[in-house]
């Protein structure tokens, strides 16, 4: 047999500089636009407020809330499928925590397993109608997006006669269930150590186990996939639901913090979602992208949300800031995957 | 391989650039109108205005006017949409910022309750403005510039009951708004012994809720007076009349204003319009926290200042008219 250096090295198994590895992985953009707009609102806001404890806890929260919901998105996404659903996801299963609790005088633990218990419902509906149908996945949720919250407005003033439900607190309190979503370390809000549990959590799949292949392979090429044996109905069904499940999460945080719920509950978070994905080096094609990308999206995005209020700069201009941080990361992403990946 | 990374840098170069424009572009230095008698002071505005409604923006310009005649630096914040969460983030945000005094609205006390009692604990005064005026005092906030609905609905039934009515009814476009509910209690006890029937209707349906108030005005021949609650109810009620040949025989009033509530007024279709002066709101909003940061001046031993009933009637619609156009009404 031929000596092993005779042979030229397999490409699979050569070895890689420093550089390339680190260009090679999805999240770099994202870290390195976290650390940038962290020093940018260091330097006109730090003596405003930002760096201080209090200052860091509340874009932590902002953070934690999309980040959440963010994680879930990003592996579906890998997958090749998007959830526009969950923005009113939340606000459903926020009402069936409220209701629940306010209205109907459930225990704390009965209403949080009626959120997730209807949210994994409609996760698994939502899969099974894309595997089923075929269709775009974008138009499937687009659709559950309008029934949720549609349904959500039409139960909620049927029940109650209005479309906000407080008195949530009164009947929560010192409840031990509610203590698990509600506690605080000093500033520091619970839901920011949720949010990087179920960060570690997803990266751990995606990256350590077969399923977390499976997901890649589901995005990159779902027919390609399948005739190896990867159960693709199967993994996005899963994912659907995981999205949904993130969405009654964080519902069920903000009801229990803030005491109430409102069918308005999360307009908009699933782009936010999308977005914390997005500049999180995941492509919307599938087949590539990172949970911990997800991470510092958020972490950009509660930096920005809150570090224009530290900066003076009115609130109006959040959204034109956010849209501008998500053009500047696709195009730094894809300009650093296009070098990187780059054979040689 | 430098190249990625330096692109990356230019792009957020391109930001801080973006972000160090805006900031200049965006007003609130005290710099340029002090007059040197105020001493630097900060102010923060939190409230639930959603962008796309006319009413927060003539808050908001109150609270610019606010800032300039006192040569002090405010910042006016609100969620894009109705949104409690993020609202009671600002809030945080607000805090933590360490501002001189803070002035929020309450539409939704649980939700905001914890974030407002973390800046009274931080020792920041608080003013609420416009919502909040049954739960400013449980939360120890100095005091609540607004109107209160059920003081406001017995101006509307003194007034009607002056126009001589003999039956009235009372259009709620919102059942389950505790705050329509107390407007037509309000006006039900100031109509004094003239009887008052409320109709419900739903605002996001003019043409169903026209029926229901022909309906309504159908059974009932006697009926010569009726209130509804905004424009969302006006509307309809004008064309209801105008359909069944009552208009002229029925007098018409309203809550809040809207360009089409004015021009009824401004040809006389109606009898009055009640107007809660919301730039008012903003302005005393501000105007009173710094008096207090700045001399420990509260006015009205923390009873709430009421900013209305102002009532706009035909006589004064075209000037309303006018201030309507600048975002002041």
């Amino acid at each position: 047999m031929a000596s092993a250096e005779a042979r030229p090295v397999d490409e699979r198994v050569r070895r890689v500089g420093l550089t390339r590895t680190l260009l090679n992985r999805p999240e770099l953009g994202a870290v390195t636009g976290a650390i940038l707009v962290w020093v940018l609102f260091a330097i006109l806001a730090g003596d405003r407020g930002f760096l201080s404890l209090n200052g860091t806890a509340t874009y932590l929260e902002v953070a934690a809330q999309v980040g959440l919901v963010g994680s879930a998105v990003a592996l579906l996404m890998i997958a090749g499928e998007f959830d526009l659903s969950v923005g009113s996801m939340i606000g459903a299963a926020s009402m069936v925590m409220a209701i629940g609790i306010a209205e109907l005088g459930w225990p704390v633990y009965v209403a949080v397993a009626a959120a997730f218990g209807f949210a994994l419902v409609v996760g698994f509906i939502n899969g099974y109608i894309v595997v089923k149908t075929r269709l775009p996945s974008f138009i499937v949720t687009l659709g559950m997006l309008f029934i949720l919250r549609g349904v959500t407005i039409g139960i909620t003033r049927a029940l109650t006669g209005r479309t906000q439900v407080p008195g949530v607190h009164a009947a929560t309190e010192g409840d031990p269930i509610a203590a698990i979503f509600t506690a605080q370390l000093g500033p520091f809000d619970v839901v920011i150590l949720w949010w990087l549990v179920i960060a570690a959590v997803a990266t751990f799949v995606l990256m350590r186990t077969t399923f977390g292949n499976w997901i890649f392979g589901a995005g990159g090429s779902a027919i390609a996939a399948r005739n190896v044996g990867v159960p693709v109905a199967r993994v996005k069904i899963v994912l659907f639901m995981a999205t949904a499940a993130s969405a009654a999460l964080l519902a069920v945080i903000q009801v229990l913090t803030f005491g109430s719920g409102d069918v308005l509950r999360g307009e908009g978070k699933e782009f936010e979602a999308i977005i914390t994905a997005v500049i999180g080096g995941t492509l919307l094609t599938g087949g590539y992208g990172s949970a911990i990308g997800a991470v510092f999206g958020a972490l950009t995005l509660g930096m920005t949300r809150q570090g224009l209020f530290f900066a003076g700069i009115s609130s109006d201009w959040y959204q034109a800031f956010l849209g501008l941080l998500l053009l500047i990361a696709v195009i730094v992403n894809s300009w650093v995957r296009n070098r990187a990946t780059r054979g040689g | 391989m430098k190249a990625p990374r330096w692109l990356a840098g230019v792009a957020v170069l391109g930001l801080v650039l973006a972000a160090c424009g805006t900031q200049e572009a965006s007003p609130g230095d005290d710099d340029g109108n002090g007059d040197g008698s105020s001493r630097d002071l900060r102010i923060v505005v939190v409230t639930h205005g959603q962008a796309s409604d006319p009413f927060w923006s003539v808050v908001a310009n109150g609270v610019n006017q606010a800032r300039d005649d006192l040569g002090i630096e405010v910042e006016y914040n609100a969620p894009e949409t109705f949104d409690m969460p993020a609202m009671a983030q600002l809030i945080d945000t607000a805090v933590a910022s360490e501002p001189d005094g803070l002035v929020v609205s309450i539409p939704d006390a649980d939700a905001l309750g914890a974030s407002i009692q973390a800046a009274i604990d931080a020792g920041i005064p608080v003013v609420s403005i416009n919502s909040g005026s049954d739960v400013y005092r449980d939360l120890g906030i100095l005091t609540h510039v607004g109107q209160t609905e059920f003081e406001a609905g017995v101006g509307a039934g003194q007034r009607m009951a002056e126009a001589g009515v003999t039956n009235t009814i009372c259009v709620n476009q919102e059942v389950g708004n505790v705050a329509l509910d107390l407007r037509c209690e309000g006006f039900a006890e100031g109509l004094g012994g003239v009887p008052s029937e409320v109709v419900a209707v739903d605002l996001a349906d003019p043409a169903g809720a026209q029926a229901g108030i022909e309906a309504a005005l159908s059974a009932d021949d006697s009926i010569d007076g009726l209130l509804t609650l905004g424009p969302t109810g006006a509307d309809p009620a004008l064309a209801a009349l105008e359909a069944s040949g009552r208009a002229g025989d029925v007098q018409i009033a309203t809550f809040d204003l809207s360009e089409n509530v004015l021009n009824a007024l401004d040809a006389g279709e109606m009898l009055f319009a009640i107007d809660q002066q919301q730039y008012l709101q903003g302005y005393l909003g501000v105007l009173i926290v710094t008096q207090f940061a700045q001399y420990g001046l509260l006015p009205g031993g923390g009873n709430p200042i009421l900013t209305g009933p102002g009532f706009v009637t035909p006589e004064n619609a075209a000037q309303v008219i006018e201030l309507s156009a600048e975002g002041i009404r």
